[in-house]
């Protein structure tokens, strides 16, 4: 693919909120997990939960999104001034011409599950104050994000569970590509409810210990909440030294089962082969990636398998997760700003909560953080339904 | 100020599936938007997905068996082989019943919900089952745009179609919720197109399609019970289209997208 420009970005998780809350918390190699005292949530499990939300008020005209996942999307585009860099390429290349497109694997659901609790005892009906279309339809956090800025162009909402907000980096490259817009506003915002809770916990799939990706004693995920957007433009002639760039993108599917990887890794390999293809890059010349790494057994296990087989042994890697905790539908687009703080920072960003590394699985794992110069990282992110996608970043030299 | 698509984007029609109210399949919608056959209202039937194991079969969901029933005929209409084909689904909302059943327990005290209910609560439930079903390792996007998931889906479709080279499959639908969601959310019935696009023309292309960008009104259908198709399930905002191509006419429409961005649709038979 051409080179993207990533010309502003911002990353707002239980790390805290924005770029400079997000790198002090990689380079110390801290955790935002907590143990779950989320809403009514009764489960031994910890969570990545972001402070704040709820304090966030929308503009009256938009008040019809209110939901904890718009507040998030709007705490989230307001971090680091990042709306403002928006506002400013709107300026420059009109309203009709930036396109949002934002993944997500639940978007407001909380709403709706709120709402059952209120139905009308005769009825069964549902509150008159709930709104399906602005809080609850996954689509309601790139209309939210339209409306926000007054847009007029192309939106989409990508909803492939945890691979979402790396699929819209893709997408927007391909209508960029087309010539349908020249700015285009990417990202993911999943935020904390009962359905994702409740879900991995009845898969088995939470830890009661806060979650540690490619340890020897990992039992499940920490489920978080993020918001992360960049925003992508054509590369000028002459890009500034340190300009983070998108260079490829691999997407593929297992096609093996609902909510379990294919054991080898499959389609991971899949997304990770496409992913070097569409950069024009060879394994060797990755110097970081970013794993998926989720802390369950399978997912480590058969990524692990997939990336030692592509990559050997020598590149090092980590999953971020156990700082973050898994943000699903947002995962993407945080891990995607992990790996332009990485590469702007000289950073190699270590996995907070694992201590002994899966004997089982070969990669040159990163326990703690430590600087380095980077070139080139890869992100991956896969989903529920077999879906994968692989993001290749580069820093302008 | 200049339009959001300068430059049409250009894709030949490989195959059709169809599947909506009293139309339960390309053949018979296309007589009957060739106004050779009336329109009966009639729920929406589908089929039970041959191509899937006997147990998964009987529990497979209405939106699994919509998708796989427009989705291989549409591939079967072209003669294409599914395993190899990337998709594009397109909807503009989930599995309405098991959202309905989730978040009915979920307000109980007994929030033990069935993990089975769980993953077949994602968006890309459809498009998981329909790898599962094919064998397909390709890329499959999964949209949701509202009442414009079918313009979103069909131009995330030509960027594949176009910029990776790939002839990719769009399966745009949608599905009914059950009350008290229904009231919310008045979606009737299952609804749903497939169109199989292809970068270049071949021996089986059936019209070429270019799609500018314009701030038009969308045309609407002349029959009252098509016109209500095409505003109650957002993938049949196709339908102006789909009468051009089942009449074999070269024209131009205006599609429904997301306002005030409508996809100007000028369609040629080949």
């Amino acid at each position: 693919m051409t080179p993207l420009h990533l010309s502003s970005y911002t990353a707002t998780t239980c790390l805290g909120p924005g770029l400079a809350a997000t790198l002090a918390g990689l380079r110390d190699g801290r955790s935002g997990l907590q143990r779950c005292t989320f809403e009514t949530v009764e489960l031994d499990t910890w969570i990545g939960e972001v402070a704040g939300v709820d304090a966030q008020v929308l503009p009256p005209a938009l008040k019809h999104y209110d939901c904890r996942n718009n507040r998030l999307v709007q705490l989230g585009l307001e971090a680091d001034g990042f709306a403002d860099t928006v506002r400013a390429a709107i300026a420059r290349h009109g309203k009709k011409r930036v396109g949002i497109f934002l993944g997500t694997s639940t978007a407001g659901i909380l709403q709706t599950e709120l709402a059952y609790r209120r139905r009308d005892p005769a009825s069964g009906a549902l509150p008159d104050d709930f709104i399906y279309r602005t809080t609850h339809n996954s689509f309601s956090l790139a209309e939210f994000a339209r409306d926000y800025f007054g847009l007029e162009g192309p939106a989409m909402a990508v909803s492939t569970a945890c691979s979402s907000s790396a699929k819209v980096f893709a997408a927007a490259a391909r209508q960029l590509a087309l010539g349908s817009i020249d700015a285009a506003l990417v990202g993911g915002v999943d935020s904390l409810c009962l359905t994702t809770l409740y879900g991995f916990a009845s898969l088995q799939l939470t830890s009661s210990q806060p979650c540690r990706p490619y340890d020897a004693e990992r039992d499940g995920i920490s489920v978080g909440e993020g918001a992360a957007f960049a925003l992508l433009e054509r590369l000028p002639a002459e890009p500034a030294s340190g300009s983070i760039l998108l260079l490829g993108a691999g997407e593929s599917s297992d096609a093996y089962h609902m909510s379990s990887p294919h054991p080898e890794g499959l389609g991971a390999r899949l997304a990770m082969e496409a992913a070097l293809r569409s950069a024009g890059l060879t394994a060797g010349q990755i110097d970081y990636i970013n794993l998926h790494g989720t802390a369950t057994p399978a997912n480590d296990a058969a990524e692990g398998k997939a990336v030692s087989t592509l990559f050997g042994q020598s590149v090092p890697c980590s999953s971020t997760k156990g700082a973050t905790g898994h943000t699903l539908g947002a995962a993407g687009a945080v891990e995607a700003v992990i790996c332009a703080l990485a590469l702007g920072h000289g950073l190699l960003p270590g996995s907070p909560q694992t201590r002994q590394l899966d004997p089982a699985i070969g990669l040159d794992y990163l326990l703690s953080s430590r600087p380095a110069t980077l070139r080139h990282a890869l992100s991956n992110s896969f989903g529920f339904g077999g879906s994968n996608c692989s993001l290749i970043f580069g820093v302008a030299p | 100020m200049s339009a959001c698509t300068t430059t049409p984007l250009t894709a030949w029609i490989e195959g059709i599936g169809f599947l909506a109210p009293g139309l339960p399949d390309w053949a018979t919608a296309r007589a009957v938007l060739r106004g050779e056959q009336d329109y009966a209202a009639a729920a929406s039937v589908l089929p039970a997905p041959a191509i899937l194991p006997p147990a998964e079969r009987r529990r497979a969901s209405r939106v699994v068996k919509l998708t796989l029933a427009i989705g291989l005929e549409a591939a079967a209409h072209a003669e294409a082989d599914v395993a190899t084909l990337a998709t594009v689904f397109s909807a503009s909302g989930a599995d309405g019943h098991n959202c309905h059943a989730l978040c009915e327990q979920l307000a109980t005290d007994d929030r033990q919900i069935s993990p089975t209910r769980f993953h077949n609560s994602v968006h890309n439930a459809a498009a998981g089952y329909w790898g599962i079903a094919t064998r397909a390792m390709a890329p499959c996007q999964v949209i949701c745009g509202f009442d414009a998931s079918f313009g979103a889906g069909l131009l995330d479709t030509l960027g594949q179609v176009i910029v990776d080279q790939q002839p990719t499959l769009l399966i745009a639908y949608d599905s009914e919720y059950p009350e008290p969601l229904h009231a919310k959310r008045d979606t009737p019935d299952c609804g749903g197109v497939a169109l199989l696009l292809t970068p270049q023309p071949t021996a089986r292309s059936l019209a070429s399609l270019s799609v500018t960008s314009t701030e038009l009104a969308a045309q609407t259908m002349p029959d009252p019970a098509l016109e209500g198709l095409r505003r109650n399930i957002p993938a049949l905002r196709s339908l102006p289209l789909l009468q051009l191509l089942a009449r074999g006419e070269a024209g131009t429409v205006c599609l429904d997208y997301l306002p005030p961005m409508q996809l100007n649709v000028a369609l040629q038979p080949c």
